[in-house]
């Protein structure tokens, strides 16, 4: 199956969620986008690979480029994956230690503060922590 | 003898074909099938490094996947790359120091092949980088139980 992005926001996250297969031949679609949308302007993002059914090592190479820019840029970088088959590759390379990887968008918009403030957020959601100030 | 054998022009457009006449081998050969997913991303892995070799090297030559059932499911994917790229099996390269050390933002096609080759070790028993047996270029041989 082709590889199929989808970018939407959600307060200051952006979320891109994939479809399909990650490989080789796909990867550079993937790099490609998430080279845009940093350019832009996202900091906060959230790749959801509910939907992706392949994932291979040249895959792995483009979200570690995505987080390092992140990191880079002072944002974040989660990705959203509760599929076995698909975790089992990132605990096989040892790079579930670098990335947070969460099962659901929600529980991603959860665990990433944001560090850049927004004081016009509603306050009473305790589903995104305080922001303290900065 | 080979069961199937199939060659490819080193262009990742084709990789995802190997995947898919990998898999319908196996399952035909009577792996299991919680392994085939394995089997999938193996021969992908094989073959998109075997891809990456030849276009380092701007080798045209024809990648070559031969499949063999039996005793066991066995999978060979050769290449043409020159020898002094052939891996070392004692030093594969951990992921997590290769993002460290790669200071471009999207990691270059060396980090790619080291994280293949990584990720090839941590998920076959049975693998073996081993020279061509007619000529330069390596193989990598895989093999899996068959029912």
């Amino acid at each position: 199956m082709e590889l199929s992005l989808q970018t939407g926001t959600v307060a200051d996250r952006t979320i891109l969620r994939v479809t399909g297969e990650i490989d080789v031949y796909t990867a550079p679609k993937l790099r490609q986008r998430l080279v845009q949308l940093v350019e832009d302007g996202a900091r906060h993002l959230v790749v959801d690979l509910s939907g992706v059914e392949f994932l291979d090592s040249t895959g792995l190479g483009v979200l570690v480029g995505g987080l390092k820019r992140m990191r880079a840029l002072s944002g974040s970088f989660a990705l959203v994956c509760d599929q076995e088959r698909i975790l089992k590759i990132f605990r096989i390379t040892g790079l579930d230690r670098i990335f947070t990887i969460v099962p659901t968008e929600q529980a991603a918009l959860a665990v990433e503060p944001d560090p850049g403030g927004s004081e016009d957020r509603p306050d009473g959601g305790h589903a995104v922590p305080p922001v303290t100030d900065r | 003898m080979p069961t199937v054998r199939l060659e490819f022009s080193p262009a990742p457009a084709h990789v995802r074909t190997a995947r898919l006449v990998a898999v319908a081998v196996a399952r035909r050969a009577g792996v299991a099938e919680e392994v085939l997913d394995e089997v999938r991303l193996a021969v992908g892995e094989a073959c998109s490094r075997a891809v990456a070799l030849h276009q380092l090297y701007q080798l045209s030559e024809l990648v070559e996947v031969e499949m063999a059932d039996g005793a066991r499911f066995t999978v060979r994917v050769s290449d043409r790359g020159p020898a002094e790229t052939r891996p070392e099996t004692g030093s594969v390269p951990d992921p997590v120091e290769l993002v460290a050390d790669s200071d471009t933002s999207f990691p270059a096609p060396s980090v790619a092949v080291g994280m293949g080759l990584a990720l090839l070790t941590g998920l076959v028993d049975d693998l073996q980088v081993v020279p061509r047996r007619d000529g330069a270029g390596t193989s990598v041989r895989m093999s899996w139980p068959t029912a």
